[in-house]
């Protein structure tokens, strides 16, 4: 309450002293017979030097800024086209802060320059084709080139994926991601997201998460009312119900009905094949494993709103949308502990967040990347296990050595490409 | 004809008017523009004070502060800490109310207003009562917007960009609720207002101005003010039809934004719709929104540099010629805002390219302003001091446009801070400068006294130190990585000390400065609101413009010029003129024999 008071005293205090400066510099001119639109000779001149002042006070604070924090914060690009965005943001730098200085410089000097001296008429001086024309080429010269280098770039990070890459998705909801790797067969299991229940969040498409949907609509379940009991419920005279709580029962009924109609067609034309896609596919919850020098391609989807999958790291960032799949491909180069060298951080670690307001959590919406050698993927990836409870590595006891030894002289291979 | 309505007499026989019709439902263009100014001035009020809520908790996140609570209350700080969904529903209506309210509203409807009839030598603008509805309907959209604060379930919450399905869904976020439906009714009254002001001023300018007044005789700052008109007609109907679908969307069940969505454990039966529908409903207003807050503001600096200068205003012909291409373009570059939506990458590349175009006129504009400046005799009046700010925030915020418009260095930096600063920079400071300048300037015009001219030079300095010293770093921020409408900076905690403890450094001077740039704001309220009643009364041309508003009395009466309008013989700019013996000629001067027009 104390500091309060302080403050509202203070902003008292100031007001009347502001109020009295006026006055006392209203009398002053009353008495010398100044009026606000004749502008003193004094005044001129102080602001002109300010302009001066504040242009050199302005430069220092942005050398100060990139002497002390331009070179920290995300680190070098840890994605192979993370490095060619980097370069063309550097370039993109040099012209803009080249462009900048000499412009403010401009802009600064002039208005020092040229305060109102007296006896200096200014000069009338409306147009000139010649120079005009040179301030529209010479940027459009520049842009041309801002454009082809940019575009080609572009290009490039938003081509077809690559055949080999890997293919991962990333499931966003509020307020969490979910991984899920294709598995074995680099193929990611379909989904539809009518099928999303409590058992099956991904809303992963198999014969028995379709009878487990279907059952639900039908039957219910704990916390959701089935059809049958919906309907048991409208037609049971002896239950008085309002006219709205009926509407609602009904307009709830039929929307159900819609959705077992539309189950029940998904579940003729369904077959055997689409489950194998899901079997193996492998699902994280807290974090994701990338080996270096993989090419990875991800599938992106949301449950509820639009999120964004950023990885500042990686120089990579998607849109996640509800109803759309969305994609994204990028190659790490340095495993987590290569970049804890590089960031002379002990603790560094790659993060994934999400870049999209999406409710009151938004802030905290992140997932752990780890990039991992050849080696530790491999021992990390016979950790792991698929969606139908069997192995990710799943070989015969009696080859599983040398199809191991194999899986490790190709990932060798791989993160080879990448090697420094 | 409109014109011939206001022709002849007026003036001479116009009556006492009551107090309501003067001062409350009055259809003189005057009063109505002072209005706009008062509505705006009060909004800008309340949009600041939201910015240093989030701004004390950016800086200091999770420590208490007595103010916070005192305003917020324990709904919405308790403890006196932010909560995370207040934190968002300030964001969004700080954004809201600048852009719209402040920067589009207060802007375009003061300056629009005062300025169309006056420079063009009109009674009034074609339809008074028009705009009188105009000036109504913005004020019954602000204060429905300002109810909206006070909502239990919290204002809307999902950005002023309300991208669906998070402003669709009451289950995603609280503010989501009734707070949403009342800022989606309040853009709609705010676009009709919109609207209709537009109209009116594309008529006026196109149909009355006086004798004389070619097209390319009219001063720049009409210029603007009839292409920002434009860009608000043919772009605002797009939002508004965008704000209605997802009006049906959240009331009467329809899907044109939703579609395979589970939230808060409900699976809803909307299928078949698209939010990156919406985005570009959205951005088709959006971009051309960015200029119908920056023409005018460009427009009013060109008069005021030129006037203060001393000088003609630099190719008068390019300057109309890149507001042309700058409206134009402004249709076809929205894209840009959704590189990283899912959007066809094709398309993507064509918007890099209509998008760095803009840079060409950009540039024409500002080299011209420079050679404005150029061996000029620069009076400092606080006009042009705000009108050079603009001119260096137009340079420093929009270079950095050329980065983010390249769309492969856009996917690293997207949504951070990074962008914060760019558009605060060269869309919120250029504005608001333009807006200053403009009040600075026109006061004696429109109140009749005069600015106390030194509290306007401490302001000035105040302002520009203290808004760069907000938006500037706030580059490095977000070249750090840290996302935008993020409550804290805990993401980066204990893994990644770099980024977080520049966060956390930086925030703490942003916010300093956000706050002494605020407490700045004071001393032009108080210079403001005291020359209203107290300041010196002005001189009928203060400035020694040659503009047509200063040949009109210093005390207002209905149909501006007692007498014949004026006619015009020469173009606005006649500083300096070599052969004359004032500094300034009026345009109402008759060209003298063997006299080039320029």
């Amino acid at each position: 309450m104390g500091s309060k008071l302080i403050i509202l005293l203070v902003i008292i205090l100031g007001v009347i002293a502001i109020a009295q400066l006026v006055r006392v510099n209203e009398l002053t001119a009353k008495h010398s017979g100044r009026r606000e639109e004749d502008i003193p000779h004094r005044d001129n001149i102080f602001n002109a030097n300010m302009m001066l002042a504040f242009m050199i006070f302005f430069y220092a604070s942005f050398i100060w800024l990139m002497l002390k924090y331009g070179y920290t914060g995300m680190g070098p690009a840890a994605s192979t086209h993370g490095v060619e965005t980097d370069w063309l943001l550097n370039l993109n730098f040099v012209i803009i802060i080249a462009v900048f200085f000499l412009t403010n410089t401009l802009l600064f000097v002039f208005a020092w320059k040229y305060v109102k001296r007296p006896g200096v008429k200014a000069f009338y001086y409306p147009h000139n084709n010649k120079l005009e024309m040179i301030w529209t080429v010479i940027p459009a010269a520049v842009l041309a080139v801002i454009i082809i280098l940019g575009l080609r770039t572009w290009n490039d990070i938003t081509g077809e994926a690559d055949p080999e890459a890997e293919n991962v998705e990333l499931f966003s909801y509020q307020f969490g991601w979910t991984a899920r790797y294709a598995g074995m067969n680099n193929v990611l299991g379909e989904f539809d997201y009518k099928l999303t229940t409590a058992d099956n969040q991904y809303a992963l498409k198999t014969r028995e998460n379709i009878e487990l949907s279907l059952q639900k609509m039908l039957v219910g379940g704990p916390g959701e009312e089935g059809i049958q009991m919906i309907e048991d419920k409208l037609n049971n005279e002896s239950v008085v119900m309002a006219q709205a709580d009926r509407k609602k029962l009904q307009i709830d009924l039929s929307r159900k009905e819609r959705m077992v109609r539309l189950l029940e067609q998904m579940a003729l034309t369904y077959n055997d094949s689409i489950d194998d896609l899901v079997n193996d596919d492998v699902i994280l919850g807290d974090s994701l494993v990338l080996l270096v020098g993989q090419k990875y391609n991800f599938a992106m989807r949301s449950k509820d709103v639009i999120h964004s999958a950023y990885f500042p790291h990686f120089r990579a960032q998607m849109n996640t949308v509800p109803g759309m799949t969305t994609y994204f491909k990028f190659q790490p180069i340095y495993t987590t502990s290569e970049m804890k060298d590089i960031m002379e951080d002990e603790k560094f670690e790659y993060v994934l967040m999400c870049n999209k307001i999406c409710g009151g959590s938004h802030y905290k919406m992140k997932m752990a990347v780890t990039v991992l050698g050849p080696e530790d993927y491999l021992n990390w990836q016979k950790t792991k296990t698929t969606y139908d409870g069997s192995a990710w590595l799943n070989f015969d006891d009696r080859e599983r050595a040398a199809k191991e030894a194999e899986l490790l002289e190709k990932y060798k291979a791989i993160a080879a490409t990448v090697a420094q | 004809m409109a014109a011939l309505a206001h022709d002849g007499h007026h003036g001479h026989d116009h009556h006492e008017e009551s107090f309501v019709s003067k001062y409350i439902f009055s259809q003189d263009h005057k009063m109505i523009g002072k209005q706009f100014l008062m509505t705006a001035v009060f909004m800008g009020i309340v949009a600041m004070m939201l910015s240093i809520f989030f701004r004390i908790q950016l800086a200091w996140p999770g420590e208490s502060s007595d103010f916070l609570n005192a305003f917020l209350g324990d709904r919405w700080a308790p403890d006196g800490i932010l909560s995370q969904d207040m934190y968002l529903g300030l964001v969004t209506i700080h954004g809201t109310i600048m852009v719209f309210f402040v920067l589009t509203g207060g802007l375009s409807g003061t300056f629009s207003n005062i300025l169309i009839p006056l420079q063009i030598g009109a009674r009034d603008m074609a339809s008074g009562f028009l705009n009188m509805i105009s000036y109504w309907l913005f004020f019954l959209s602000s204060i429905i917007m300002l109810v909206s604060l006070f909502v239990e379930t919290g204002p809307a919450m999902a950005g002023w960009t309300i991208y669906p399905p998070l402003s669709a869904l009451p289950q995603a976020v609280s503010g989501s609720g009734l707070g949403m439906t009342l800022w989606l009714v309040s853009m709609a009254i705010f676009i009709a207002s919109s609207l209709i002001g537009s109209l009116n001023y594309i008529v006026t300018v196109l149909n009355l101005r006086t004798k004389g007044m070619k097209m390319t005789r009219m001063p720049l700052t009409i210029w603007a003010f009839l292409v920002t008109a434009i860009l608000g007609v043919l772009s605002f109907p797009v939002l508004l039809s965008a704000a209605l679908l997802l009006l049906m969307d959240r009331s009467l069940g329809t899907s044109f934004y939703l579609s395979d969505i589970v939230v808060g454990g409900e699976m809803l039966d909307n299928v078949g719709g698209s939010p990156i529908l919406y985005q570009h409903l959205f951005w088709f207003l959006g971009h051309p929104e960015v200029y119908i807050v920056l023409l005018p503001a460009l427009g009013l600096s060109s008069e005021i540099i030129s006037t203060n200068s001393r000088k003609p205003i630099f190719g008068y012909r390019a300057m109309i010629g890149s507001i042309l291409a700058i409206g134009f373009l402004s249709f076809i570059v929205w894209g840009h805002h959704m590189f990283i939506t899912g959007m066809n990458p094709f398309l993507g590349s064509v918007f890099v390219f209509t998008t760095l175009l803009i840079a060409i006129p950009s540039a024409v504009k500002v080299f011209n302003y420079l050679t404005t400046l150029w061996k000029g005799s620069i009076v400092y009046t606080p006009a042009i001091l705000f009108a050079i700010g603009l001119v260096s925030t137009f340079i420093t915020g929009g270079v950095t446009g050329i980065i983010l418009a390249d769309s492969a260095l856009d996917i690293a930096i997207h949504d951070t801070y990074f962008v914060v600063a760019h558009f605060h920079i060269v869309m919120g400071m250029s504005a608001i400068f333009g807006m200053f300048a403009g009040i600075y300037h026109w006061f004696p015009k429109m109140f009749g006294r005069m600015l106390n001219n030194r509290l306007g030079y401490v302001h000035f300095w105040i302002t520009i130190v203290g808004a760069y010293g907000v938006f500037f770093p706030m580059h490095f921020v977000g070249l750090a990585g840290a996302p935008r409408r993020y409550y804290d900076y805990s993401v980066y905690e204990g893994f990644n000390s770099n980024s977080y403890e520049m966060m956390l450094d930086l925030n703490v001077i942003i916010s300093i400065f956000a706050i002494l740039s605020a407490l700045g704001q004071a001393l032009f309220l108080f210079n403001f609101f005291y020359s209203i009643f107290r300041g010196q009364v002005a001189p009928q041309n203060p400035w020694r413009s040659s503009t047509l508003e200063w040949t009109t009395p210093v005390k207002h009466i209905h149909g501006n010029w007692p007498g014949a309008l004026p006619t015009v013989h020469r173009w606005p700019y006649d500083y300096s003129k070599p052969g004359m013996e004032e500094d300034f000629v009026s345009q109402i001067t008759p060209l003298m024999e063997g006299e080039e027009e320029h």
